[in-house]
């Protein structure tokens, strides 16, 4: 990939996670470190690897993308309205009544293909679309995003199994292992790890990346598209609230809304990569 | 004597219909196939069964997932193990109004030997408190069959509720299985039963036991809990003024609350419900359990006339 497309993308994540924050801070209600954690994917993804339609977001022979960490959804919706799926300005009814864009995502919303909100049930949900398309002969992909403390799920492991016995090469697991969870650390509320071990156990191909990386994440996103008859997990190691000094690897912000004055530091720090 | 068929069997073969006719209709189970009857989608298409495993949580994500790209997914597995996935039903089925069809068998203290864990009694309610579902509990072998091909035809969440053990077939072909209206198996003036599942044969039972005693009941088979039927109710309530239900299934929360919620706010009675009064069942036979668990039809009939007796 060209330097300039990799520039824009590492452009895209910033925004998203500008816009994140300020719809947050806007609503005064949201999850902050995860929309953080995970914004760099999501821009590989909508900007790079998603065969998708915003003109049509129904088109049956699309990429889907499963958000099973539904909270994250503010970094979401940014990128979702930066593709073109609703105008940006519906951002700011983020969390307000009569809003398309709820607190965790509804299928109502133009380009949602999962109603996240409740943790482990985005792959289950996953494995139902990636059968269907295997059913019907269909080549698209489905993507899933999920978090590392989600992984304390018992579904998640069903799944897992479900889908390594159904052999579904058109299913790519992202585990954005942001290492922080609702009240303190992964490994200090419940150990996932070896997280890329349990998965190679389970059937899937398994590749491990800094998910902060813009080129390693569009390369393994490439690169997985050569994996046949397994499912595919990429261990996304990534930093909560990545970007902003005081969020970073802070339980507090899973959930906390940042006050003014955190939230003028947190955009005058992104706003530094712009 | 009258043909018996377990109500699993008729949705079994409705499946294998439905299937046939429509080459979107998939079935899932959680390694109960061969006890709920889902086996039998595998005559006409291997391809369509899915195999889930014991895992029961994933399987109704996964008929989630099928039923947003196309597919009409018949999720099946016991009615007490369906509930372990209930939130799951809730938040991804339910809430998002999807076409899935989920069944429940081997449901009520009418499962017998297997006893408490596999006896479910709180089935009907807990679905049924979920917005968008539609909760059906077949009589009969056709019944169900009936249903099936009626649920085929709607766009929307299910639960259906199947038993484990042979009924008589009350039903014949011409049967028209109308979801949301209850049926009027026999009409009467004095009292009213209104019953589900196994309790419409032992209501039927008990109106011949009271015909003896000169007592004249009418009693309905509520097939469909969710809607329920409320005019029928009203009107039925308002010509005899004796409202009983019927079900192999906790007191609170299902057929007999649904009926007193439809009272209370458009013709408040007195009424008695007949089912498992806030207990659980037991291993034993079904008979012997409809017994203890004054549940058969010389309990229902006993029922009727205390019931009158007292009103007077």
């Amino acid at each position: 990939m060209d330097k300039n497309k990799l520039k824009e993308l590492k452009k895209i994540a910033n925004e998203i996670r500008k816009e994140s924050l300020v719809m947050i801070h806007r609503a005064q209600s949201g999850h902050p470190g995860g929309s953080l954690s995970e914004a760099d994917i999501l821009a590989a993804l909508y900007f790079y690897k998603l065969r998708i339609n915003s003109k049509k977001p129904d088109w049956e022979d699309r990429d889907r993308f499963v958000l099973s960490k539904g909270h994250a959804c503010p970094a979401y919706y940014a990128a979702l309205a930066m593709k073109g799926f609703f105008p940006e300005e519906e951002l700011k009814t983020f969390r307000k009544i009569n809003s398309r864009l709820q607190g965790h995502p509804e299928l109502k919303t133009p380009g949602v293909d999962f109603a996240g909100g409740s943790l482990g049930q985005g792959v289950c949900f996953a494995n139902g679309i990636a059968i269907a398309g295997k059913l019907d002969k269909k080549d698209y992909k489905v993507y899933v995003l999920i978090g590392d403390g989600e992984s304390q799920e018992g579904a998640v492991w069903e799944a897992a199994m479900a889908a390594s016995h159904h052999k579904l090469d058109n299913l790519v697991l992202i585990l954005d292992k942001n290492q922080v969870q609702e009240t303190g650390k992964t490994k200090d509320v419940m150990n996932i790890d070896p997280a890329p071990d349990k998965w190679k156990a389970f059937g899937f191909e398994v590749f491990d990346i800094d998910g902060h990386n813009m080129e390693e994440i569009v390369k393994v996103l490439d690169k997985a598209d050569s994996v046949k008859e397994k499912p595919l997990m990429i261990v996304a190691n990534t930093i909560k609230g990545k970007g902003v000094s005081f969020m970073e690897l802070n339980y507090k912000f899973h959930g906390k809304v940042p006050d003014d004055e955190q939230f003028k530091k947190a955009m005058e720090e992104l706003s530094k990569n712009d | 004597m009258t043909e018996a068929k377990a109500t699993r069997e008729g949705y079994g073969d409705a499946l294998a219909e439905i299937a046939k006719k429509n080459k979107n209709v998939v079935a899932l189970d959680s390694d109960l196939n061969d006890s709920t009857r889902s086996d039998y989608i595998k005559k006409i298409d291997p391809s369509r069964f899915i195999s889930m495993g014991i895992a029961e949580q994933d399987m109704i994500g996964t008929a989630a997932g099928l039923s947003v790209s196309g597919k009409i997914p018949f999720a099946s597995t016991f009615a007490i193990f369906s509930e372990r996935a209930f939130e799951f039903v809730r938040n991804i089925i339910s809430r998002n109004k999807l076409n899935v069809k989920i069944a429940g068998s081997h449901a009520g203290i009418f499962t017998g030997e297997d006893g408490k864990s596999a006896q479910a009694i709180e089935d009907i309610a807990i679905y049924r408190a979920l917005p968008n579902m539609v909760v059906i509990q077949p009589c009969d072998y056709i019944e169900t069959k009936k249903a099936v091909h009626a649920l085929m035809a709607y766009n929307g969440p299910s639960y259906m509720r199947l038993l484990r053990n042979p009924l008589p077939i009350i039903h014949d072909d011409n049967y028209k299985f109308e979801l949301g209206k209850g049926e009027v198996l026999k009409k009467g003036k004095d009292a009213v039963i209104f019953a589900t599942g196994t309790m419409v044969h032992e209501s039927l039972q008990a109106a011949e036991i009271l015909k003896n005693n000169n007592i004249d009941v009418y009693v309905v088979n509520i097939h469909t809990i969710k809607p329920i039927d409320s005019k029928l109710i009203i009107d039925l309530a308002k010509k005899t003024n004796c409202v009983i239900t019927a079900e192999d299934h906790n007191i609170i929360g299902g057929l007999g609350s649904a009926v007193a919620e439809v009272l209370s706010e458009n013709y408040p009675c007195i009424m008695k419900r007949i089912g498992l009064q806030d207990c659980y069942g037991e291993s034993g036979k079904p008979a012997e359990l409809y017994d203890k668990y004054g549940l058969n039809a010389e309990h229902v009939a006993r029922t009727v006339k205390e019931f009158l007796k007292n009103k007077k």
